[in-house]
């Protein structure tokens, strides 16, 4: 069954085919969106959802299937939302690197454009939550964000977002310097072993001020010097035997080195 | 060269200031007879190697434990009183928390030089309880643990005990969110014991967990009763460590009966004062430049959030090594009460672990049998066994120490956690065995190295023909201070069972004379005066 579209896919002239639709649509969309700036964002053009369902195809479709219902390789995307791709792809998740615990952070494999576009057609399919409003990604309050951060997400992510170990190799990453778009589709959408955090559970202002905090903490740094990589004590306790005490050490013996 | 300076009493100023000086020492003298213990005190003589430092370090670091923290007293609320905090630090503006929690934060953000002093008191914690345990490994590898030193070693020992507790009763001061997690585990293990530990549970913390006592009673401990209790060990440990004089490493012209060092006045004084300051710059510097226990990213405590990746200070991570090693579901349910074994074999472990190490030279002085007084360092190679005791033990600890931070080997080294803690269950148990083994063969193998260098001396890679035309390479023979050091040391052989003076053999005997072959069986002879000088006719 899969046989058919993976040879389509191979055909000499489907990169050729590949590059005039790429090129048709993100002109398209250019003419479009120079025009009427506005409500871009939410209206995808049919041009755009068209551009996306042709780089699903090439990209993403022998995994989850042509039609996104998904295969035994990959799940199905039908009503996974916009936003849902956002993280993905726009994290460099997906396309998956490889097979493992679960899919890694890489540099990112789409221009802007190519991600919007794809999400448009996976949006299409079914409802699904999409982009938020840009109000919801700035301002917030701070210390009411890490409240709830210690509350929602430090029982995997660790208290000071220096990430976890989950079961079976898989892990919380660590949250220092994401993009904010990503901080919060990754609370709605629950990608990979996370939960999701719904509305109703965490409404849009507190996932801001969850987002302030994080953004808090990147524009900061380590105020009282060197944070050994915010582990906390473990690396603390290396760094007092390896460096303190092998530094005392070396001094010790120099001080009871006989001169020559 | 005391004798020297002693003799040019012109050099010295004769003026007010030395009349002044002078009187002073005269008037003390008179009414406190010290010039008795100045002299007897100063002319004591301390070796030089660098091993018998790090006694120092951990000295050192206590004194700077002291000064800092008697900064942070001034600042410190030890209280829990609920408070809203409103200092600078913008993401727990308004934040509901404990006064202990909102003064620590004062101290680091508001106070000058507060950040500064907690970062040295807490460096130099964690250097306290590793240089004593730096110390107490060198001790043991050199057997300077034993007859007179056995009574001053169960001293050092409960040092590195009350060091353990005076860093782990500091840690919980903040009432952060992460030494809130580690008291939570210490009282969910005091509840783990069967029958009285929800009372003492109680009793700690002044009702059900966390209640509003606990930071003002750590406090007392922590700044009043610990201390205390350190000060007067370490004044009996010094005491002790004059009354016994310090042993030193074998060499020409040292014996059992001498000490070849300086005396403590002036010259190891001056190299003790100089040393002070190193580790006092060392500390500085690391507490200036890299940051420790950032409190104020973990937030106040609340029971309810439990962050990934909570690990205590290193000193006690072999606890939580032990917590985290022993596999779950160890629970017996009987009389309506559940048995945690899951708690209960982590604790007797650990208790066992701990009386071994206290109780290791009464040990070794009973299977040994030697009752000489010993004054020489050995070197670990010269004691085979127990340099392999030594090892296993480390090996051990090392193990409880890796599995406390179990979690953070799995995100970085991109492994499965439960990889990491069968793995480390395995070498828990087997692993001490593995490093008795090779730490023996390699101590026996460098002794027969040492026994190779003394009868034949170096290769020197010269080789000659012979007139007769046989070649052969020359040997370059150590010289009679390297000699020295490789030829004298004690040799012991395994006890033989003999009946008592009734005749019998106890049990008791039996055991020892097993133990004594145990130790004993495998050793390496040291290199004879006749097997010298038969080797050098040649």
């Amino acid at each position: 069954m899969a046989t058919s579209p993976r040879r389509g896919r191979r055909h000499p002239l489907a990169s050729i085919a590949l590059l005039l639709v790429g090129l048709f649509a993100s002109g398209g969309a250019y003419a479009l969106f120079t025009g009427a700036a506005t409500a871009a964002d939410n209206v995808p053009s049919a041009a755009q959802v068209e551009n996306g369902k042709a780089l699903f195809a090439a990209n993403c479709a022998s995994c989850h299937g042509l039609n996104a219902e998904g295969t035994k390789a990959g799940p199905s995307l039908v009503g996974v939302g916009a936003l849902a791709v956002e993280f993905q792809v726009g994290t460099g998740r997906m396309p998956m690197a490889g097979s493992g615990p679960q899919a890694e952070k890489k540099p990112v494999q789409f221009a802007q454009d190519e991600i919007d576009a794809m999400a448009a057609w996976v949006a299409s399919l079914a409802p699904g939550p999409g982009m938020p409003d840009a109000e919801y990604l700035s301002g917030g309050d701070a210390s009411n964000g890490a409240e709830l951060f210690r509350i929602n997400c430090a029982m995997c992510h660790n208290v000071a977002g220096a990430g976890g170990a989950l079961t079976e190799g898989k892990f919380a990453p660590n949250l220092h310097n994401i993009d904010p778009v990503h901080i919060y589709a990754a609370m709605v959408t629950g990608p990979q072993n996370m939960p999701v955090f719904s509305d109703m559970n965490i409404t849009p202002e507190e996932k801001r001020d969850i987002i302030a905090y994080l953004k808090f903490m990147d524009e900061n740094g380590s105020v009282g010097g060197l944070d050994l990589g915010a582990l906390g004590p473990v690396s603390e306790g290396l760094f007092v035997w390896i460096f303190a005490l092998g530094g005392l050490v070396a001094i010790t013996i120099w001080l009871t080195a006989k001169s020559n | 060269m005391t004798v020297a300076t002693k003799s040019k009493p012109s050099r010295q100023p004769s003026g007010a200031g030395m009349r002044f000086v002078g009187g002073v020492a005269n008037y003390l003298d008179e009414r406190t007879s010290i010039s008795t213990a100045v002299k007897t005190l100063g002319r004591k003589i301390f070796p030089d190697h660098w091993s018998f430092m790090l006694g120092e370090i951990a000295l050192y670091s206590f004194v700077i434990i002291l000064l800092s923290g008697t900064f942070l007293t001034l600042f410190f609320e030890p209280s829990m009183t609920e408070v809203h905090y409103d200092g600078s630090y913008a993401p727990l503006k308004g934040i509901q928390m404990s006064a202990a929690y909102s003064s620590t934060l004062n101290i680091s953000f508001d106070i000058r030089g507060g950040l500064l002093m907690r970062q040295v008191h807490h460096w130099a914690a964690l250097l306290f309880v590793a240089s004593i345990g730096l110390h107490m490994l060198r001790v043991f590898f050199t057997g300077a643990f034993r007859k007179p030193r056995e009574i001053n070693w169960v001293v050092g020992f409960l040092l590195f005990i009350m060091a353990m507790a005076e860093g782990f009763t500091g840690y919980s001061l903040p009432d952060d969110l992460l030494s809130g997690n580690g008291l939570r585990i210490i009282d969910g293990m005091i509840k783990g014991i069967p029958g009285i530990g929800l009372w003492i549970s109680y009793l700690l913390f002044g009702g059900e967990f966390p209640g509003n006592d606990v930071v003002p009673r750590l406090y007392m401990l922590h700044i009043m009763l610990l201390p205390a209790i350190v000060i007067a060990l370490i004044a009996v440990h010094l005491v002790l460590l004059i009354v016994n004089k310090h042993t030193q490493f074998a060499g020409p012209g040292r014996t059992e009966k001498n000490v070849v060092g300086s005396p403590i006045l002036p010259v190891f004084a001056a190299k003790a004062g100089g040393f002070f300051f190193l580790v006092f710059g060392v500390t500085m510097l690391i507490a200036s430049l890299v940051t420790i226990n950032p409190i104020w990213a973990y937030g106040p405590y609340d029971p309810s959030p439990v962050s990934a990746g909570t690990q205590p200070d290193w000193y006690i991570g072999f606890a939580d090594g032990m917590l985290r090693l022993i596999p779950s579901g160890w629970e017996i349910v009987i009389f309506g009460g559940t048995l945690s074994l899951n708690l209960i074999v982590p604790i007797v472990v650990l208790m066992v672990f701990l009386l071994v190490v206290a109780a290791y030279p009464f040990f070794e002085a009973w299977v040994t049998g030697d009752k000489r007084e010993h004054h020489i360092a050995e070197r670990p190679r010269n004691a085979p066994t127990r340099t392999a005791i030594g090892a296993a033990g480390v090996t051990f600890y090392g193990v409880l120490w890796a599995a406390a931070s179990s979690d953070l080997i799995a995100t970085h080294f991109r492994t499965t956690i439960e990889g990491v803690i069968v793995t480390l269950q395995v070498l828990l148990i087997v692993g001490p065995f593995i490093a008795f083994w090779l730490t023996k063969k390699v101590a026996l193998a460098l002794q027969r190295k040492d026994r190779e260098l003394v009868l034949h001396g170096y290769e020197s890679s010269r080789i000659v023909r012979l007139p007769g035309g046989e070649y052969r390479e020359i040997h370059t023979p150590l010289d009679e201070f390297e000699q020295w050091k490789l030829v004298s040391f004690d040799e012991y052989q395994p006890e033989v069972l003999r009946p008592n003076a009734r005749g019998k053999i106890t049990v008791g005997a039996r055991l020892r004379t097993g133990l004594s072959s145990f130790y004993f069986e495998d050793r390496i002879a040291p290199v004879t005066k006749p097997e010298l000088e038969s080797a050098s006719q040649h």
